[in-house]
C-alpha cells in the first residue's frame, strides 16, 4: 500500500515535470514580447538590451532551468505585461475560476442527476427522449454559442442578468467571493449554466446507460422477484451501484471544467484564470501562460492522484492485488 | 446595474430635475473597453491604452484641445529660446491629488524617471533638463527641434515626494525583482483620481475635486471595464449596464443604431493601414513563381495600387467605417494635404498593361503577412487585398497570425517578410515621426529607419527628413514635409489602404468626445438623464 502510493506520487510528479517543460517551450515559441513591451519607436540597441535582460538570448535549456529553479523558490517570474509577480495574479484570479466551477458543479447536480435517473428509470416515457433530443444540443453547442444564446436572451432580451463580470464582490482574506452579494449570486448564473451545458448532458447520458445496464442485471431482477417496491428497488438498490462511477468521473471532469472555463470566461468576461489566460496570450506574456499552464496541469494531475489513491480505499479487491 | 434604469421618479424629485440646469447635475458614467490599461505607472510603457485611461488622472505640461490643437496643461507658456532650448512656465498653485504642491522639481524628477522607462523614446531629443526657479523649467534639445511640444504630449507628471516615499522612484521594468508601487497606484494633477482598481477586470475614476481646471463634463465617477469579448461588449451596451462601449465591431454596428436609445459615434483614428513589399532583398523570401524580387520595378508597384479598390474595402468590409487615405499617415498628421492624401482611384486596366510593360503579366506568387488581432477587421482586409493581387496575377497567399506572432517575424533584426500589411499611428501628429522611423534608410547604428520593414532607401528621402527634424521656420518644415512625402507618394514603396475609425456605441443623451489618438478624455463627457 504505501510503495503503491510513493510509486504513484513520484509519477505525478514526473509528469508534472514534463508538463512545465513542454509548457515552457510551447510558449518560448509563442511569439515575440518585445513588440509589446517595446514601443515602435524602439531603436535597435534598446531592443538588444531588453533581449539581454530578459535573457532571451540564453540557449532554451539554461532559460528553462533558471525558471525552474524560480518556481522550486516559489518565485513564478514576473508579468511582461503587467510587470507583478504572476503567482500574486494567479492568486487574485483563482476565487472567481474555483466559485464558477462550483456553481456549475451544483448546476450540474441538480439539473443533470434528476434527469439522468429519469431517464434511466424511464427510458421509453415522452419527457425521456425530449430530455435526450434537447442534450444532444449540450454535447454538440460550443461552449461561447451557449454563452451568446443566453445572454441575448436573458441579458438583452429579458435583462434578467448582466451580460458580464462577477457583480460586487466581498474580500474574505485575500479570497474574494461573489457568492455573498446579490448581484454576484445574479452574475454567476449564467457562465454557471454555460459551463454546465456539457457536464450535465454528461451526467445524463452517463447515468441513463449505468441504470439501464444495472436495471438488466440478477440482483435487481431478485429485489424485483422478492416483492419490493420498484421505488425501493430503483432508489437502495440500482442507484448505489450507478451513482459510483458517475460520481468518479465528474470528480474528474472538475479539472475539465477548469481548463474549459478560458470559453466561458473569455464570452462573459469572468474575471478568473481563463480570462487571465486569454489577455496573456494576446500580448505574448509569457511567463503567465507559463505557470498558467503548469496550475492546470496539477491540478488534473492532483484530482488524478488522489482519485487513484483512493481507489483501494474504495475497492476491497485492489488492495488486495497489491499487498 | 438595471436599478438604475428602471428608476422611477417621484413627483418632487422630477421637479427638482426639472429645475436644475442638465449639465450641472453630476452624474455616474460606465463604459466597457477590449483592453485594460495595464499598468498605472504612466512611463513604464509607451501604450495608447494606458494613455487613454492615464490621462484622466496625470497630466502633461502641455495636451491637445478637442480640436487636436497644443493647449496649456501643466505649462502655462512655452517659447523657443534658441535653436535648442525650449523654456516651460508651470501653472501655480496647482497641486497633486495627495495635496503635494506641483513645483519645477516634479518636472525634473519626471523626466528622470521618464529617461529609464518604456516612454524615453517621447524624449529622445531632450539631452537635459535644468530648474530655472520654482515654476519655470529649461530643456535642452541635441539638436533643434521644433515640434519638442508635440512630441511630449504623453509625458506625464509624477509627484516626486510620493515616488520617493513608496520606493516608485523608478519605472517598472519586465526583469525587475520587485514590482513597482506606481504600477497599482496613481497620484497626479488630473481632474480624476483612481478610487478602485482590479487589473484586468475594472478601474473605478472619481472627480477630483481639488484639480486646478474646469470640468466641461459633469460625470463625477466613471467606470471603466473591461471586456475583451466584443458581443458581450455589444450586449451590454443594449441591455443597458453601460453607458459606451470602445471598439464597436463595424458589422455590430447597424444593430447598435437600430437599437432604441443607443447611437455609434466615430471619429477618424490617427492608425492608417499600409501594404509594404521588401524592396531590399534580391528575392522573394515568401513567394516564388520569378526571378529576382518583382518589388524592385515601380511599375509592379504602382500596379498593386490601382490593383486594390479602397473604395471598395471601406464599403464591403469595414462597412463605411474608415477613410480610404492616399498616403500612409493620417490626414490630420502635419504634413498630410488634401491632394497628398486623396485616395487612389484603381484602374485595373491600367494596372494589367503595367504588370505587361514590367513583364509580369503572369505574375508570382507571394505571401501577405498581416494580422489578426491587431486592429478592425485586420483579417478581411487582407484577404480582400489578397483577391484584389489577384486581378493581376500576384497569386497571394494571406498569412493572418496573432500580433505577437506577426511581429516576431517581421520586427527587425529578421524583416522576415516579402509583403505586409502595417499601420501606424504617429503620437506626435507629425509625419516627420513616420520619415524618420519608417521611411529613412536602415541604419541600425543611429536607430533611423529600423522600422522600415520593407527596406526602402531613398538618399532624397533621407537628405530631407534630416533637414525637416532640424528646420525651425514652420512654414519651410511644412514644405519639405509635403516634398518628403510626395516622393514617397510617388515611389509607391508604401501602398496606402485606409485610416481606421475609433467606433463608440454609445446611449442616447450621453455627449462623448473621441480623440484621433485613442482617448477617453472624461472631463469632457456630459450624461445627462
Amino acid at each position: 500500500m504505501i510503495s503503491y502510493t510513493v510509486g504513484r506520487i513520484l509519477q505525478t510528479l514526473l509528469v508534472l515535470l514534463v508538463i512545465s517543460f513542454i509548457a515552457f517551450l510551447l510558449v518560448a515559441t509563442l511569439g515575440d514580447p518585445l513588440g509589446l513591451l517595446l514601443p515602435p519607436e524602439a531603436s535597435l540597441a534598446d531592443r538588444q538590451e531588453l533581449i539581454a535582460r530578459l535573457g532571451l538570448d540564453q540557449p532554451l535549456l539554461a532559460r528553462f532551468l533558471h525558471f525552474l529553479g524560480g518556481m522550486m523558490q516559489g518565485d513564478f517570474g514576473l508579468s511582461y505585461r503587467t510587470q507583478e509577480g504572476v503567482g500574486a495574479m494567479i492568486a487574485a484570479r483563482l476565487p472567481a475560476t474555483i466559485e464558477l466551477a462550483f456553481a456549475s458543479l451544483l448546476v450540474t447536480l441538480f439539473v443533470g442527476v434528476p434527469l439522468g435517473i429519469l431517464c434511466g428509470v424511464r427510458p421509453n416515457a415522452a419527457i425521456s427522449r425530449v430530455v435526450m433530443l434537447v442534450s444532444i444540443a449540450g454535447i454538440t453547442l460550443p461552449n461561447f454559442v451557449v454563452g451568446v444564446l443566453l445572454i441575448a436572451i436573458f441579458s438583452v432580451q429579458l435583462g434578467w442578468f448582466p451580460s458580464f463580470g462577477r457583480g460586487q464582490t466581498v474580500d474574505l482574506g485575500g479570497w474574494t467571493t461573489g457568492l455573498l452579494t446579490l448581484s454576484g449570486w445574479q452574475a454567476v448564473i449564467l457562465p454557471a449554466i454555460t459551463l454546465a451545458a456539457f457536464q450535465v448532458t454528461f451526467v445524463i447520458r452517463m447515468l441513463r446507460t449505468q441504470l439501464l445496464e444495472v436495471g438488466q442485471s440478477e440482483h435487481i431482477r431478485f429485489a424485483r422477484a422478492r416483492g419490493l417496491s420498484e421505488r425501493r428497488v430503483w432508489f437502495s438498490y440500482a442507484m448505489r451501484n450507478a451513482l459510483l462511477p458517475t460520481i468518479t468521473m465528474l470528480a474528474l471532469q472538475l479539472g475539465n471544467v477548469i481548463a474549459f472555463s478560458v470559453v466561458t470566461e473569455g464570452v462573459f468576461a469572468w474575471p478568473g484564470l481563463g480570462s487571465l489566460f486569454l489577455q496573456s496570450v494576446q500580448s505574448a506574456d509569457i511567463p503567465v501562460i507559463a505557470i498558467y499552464l503548469i496550475f492546470v496541469g496539477a491540478v488534473f494531475m492532483i484530482i488524478n492522484l488522489i482519485v487513484e489513491l483512493s481507489y483501494p480505499l474504495l475497492d476491497p479487491r485492489l488492495r488486495r492485488g497489491r499487498a | 446595474m438595471h436599478l438604475e434604469r428602471s428608476t422611477y421618479l417621484t413627483a418632487p424629485a422630477l421637479a427638482v430635475l426639472l429645475a436644475a440646469t442638465p449639465a450641472a447635475q453630476a452624474a455616474e458614467f460606465s463604459f466597457a473597453g477590449p483592453l485594460d490599461a495595464y499598468t498605472l505607472d504612466p512611463h513604464a510603457v509607451s501604450n495608447t491604452l494606458v494613455f487613454a485611461v492615464l490621462r484622466n488622472v496625470y497630466e502633461p505640461l502641455v495636451t491637445r484641445g478637442k480640436d487636436l490643437s497644443m493647449q496649456p496643461a501643466l505649462a502655462t507658456e512655452w517659447i523657443q529660446v534658441d535653436d535648442t532650448t525650449w523654456q516651460f512656465k508651470l501653472r501655480e498653485g496647482v497641486t497633486f491629488s495627495n495635496g503635494n504642491d506641483f513645483s519645477a522639481d516634479d518636472v525634473v524628477f519626471s523626466f528622470e524617471r521618464a529617461k529609464k522607462g518604456g516612454i524615453k523614446s517621447h524624449l529622445s531629443e531632450v539631452a537635459s533638463i535644468e530648474k530655472v526657479d520654482d515654476h519655470t523649467v529649461r530643456m535642452k534639445t541635441s539638436s533643434a527641434d521644433p515640434i519638442l511640444p508635440n512630441q511630449i504630449v504623453n509625458w506625464f507628471m509624477m509627484d516626486s515626494d510620493w515616488a520617493r516615499e513608496n520606493g516608485a522612484e523608478e519605472p517598472g521594468q519586465a526583469d525587475n525583482s520587485t514590482e513597482s508601487f506606481a504600477n497599482r497606484n496613481a497620484v497626479g494633477t488630473g481632474a480624476y483620481v483612481i478610487s478602485d482598481r482590479d487589473p484586468g477586470v475594472k478601474t473605478v475614476l472619481t472627480a477630483n475635486k481639488a484639480w486646478w481646471g474646469k470640468m466641461d463634463g459633469n460625470v463625477d465617477k466613471a467606470t471603466f471595464y473591461v471586456i475583451a469579448n466584443p458581443s458581450t461588449r455589444v450586449s451590454a451596451l443594449i441591455s443597458g449596464e453601460v453607458d459606451m462601449i470602445d471598439g464597436v465591431p463595424p458589422q455590430d454596428a447597424a444593430r447598435i443604431e437600430s437599437a432604441d436609445g443607443l447611437h455609434v459615434e466615430a471619429t477618424p483614428d490617427l492608425r492608417t493601414v499600409y501594404l509594404q513589399p521588401d524592396v531590399a532583398r534580391d528575392t522573394l523570401v515568401h513567394g516564388g513563381g520569378v526571378e529576382g524580387n518583382p518589388f524592385k520595378d515601380p511599375k509592379v508597384r504602382e500596379a498593386m495600387k490601382l490593383a486594390i479598390d479602397t473604395g471598395a474595402i471601406q464599403k464591403r468590409i469595414m462597412r463605411g467605417y474608415s477613410t480610404p487615405v492616399g498616403l500612409p499617415i493620417a490626414n490630420e498628421a502635419e504634413g498630410s494635404t488634401p491632394e497628398l492624401n486623396a485616395p487612389n482611384q484603381p484602374d485595373l486596366e491600367r494596372a494589367k498593361q503595367l504588370m505587361e510593360e514590367a513583364g509580369h503579366e503572369d505574375g508570382f506568387d507571394v505571401t501577405l503577412d498581416c494580422t489578426n488581432d491587431r486592429f478592425m477587421n485586420d483579417e478581411a482586409t487582407c484577404l480582400a487585398i489578397g483577391s484584389f493581387l489577384a486581378q493581376i496575377n500576384i497569386r497571394v497567399t494571406p498569412r493572418a497570425q496573432a500580433t505577437a506572432r506577426w511581429a516576431q517575424q517581421i520586427n527587425p533584426p529578421g524583416y522576415d517578410t516579402s509583403l505586409t500589411m502595417l499601420s501606424y499611428s504617429p503620437y506626435t501628429y507629425d509625419a516627420h515621426q513616420f520619415l524618420s522611423g519608417l521611411a529613412t534608410t536602415r541604419d541600425a547604428s543611429s536607430g533611423r529607419g529600423v522600422f522600415n520593414i520593407g527596406g526602402y532607401s531613398n538618399p532624397e528621402v533621407d537628405q530631407l527628413t534630416a533637414e525637416i527634424g532640424s528646420e525651425t521656420d514652420a512654414q519651410k518644415r511644412t514644405e519639405l514635409l509635403h516634398q518628403a512625402l510626395g516622393i514617397l507618394k510617388e515611389s509607391n514603396a508604401y501602398i496606402p489602404i485606409h485610416q481606421l475609425q475609433i467606433l463608440w456605441g454609445v446611449r442616447d443623451g450621453v455627449d462623448v468626445v473621441q480623440l484621433a489618438d485613442l482617448a477617453y478624455p472624461l472631463a469632457w463627457f456630459k450624461v445627462s438623464e
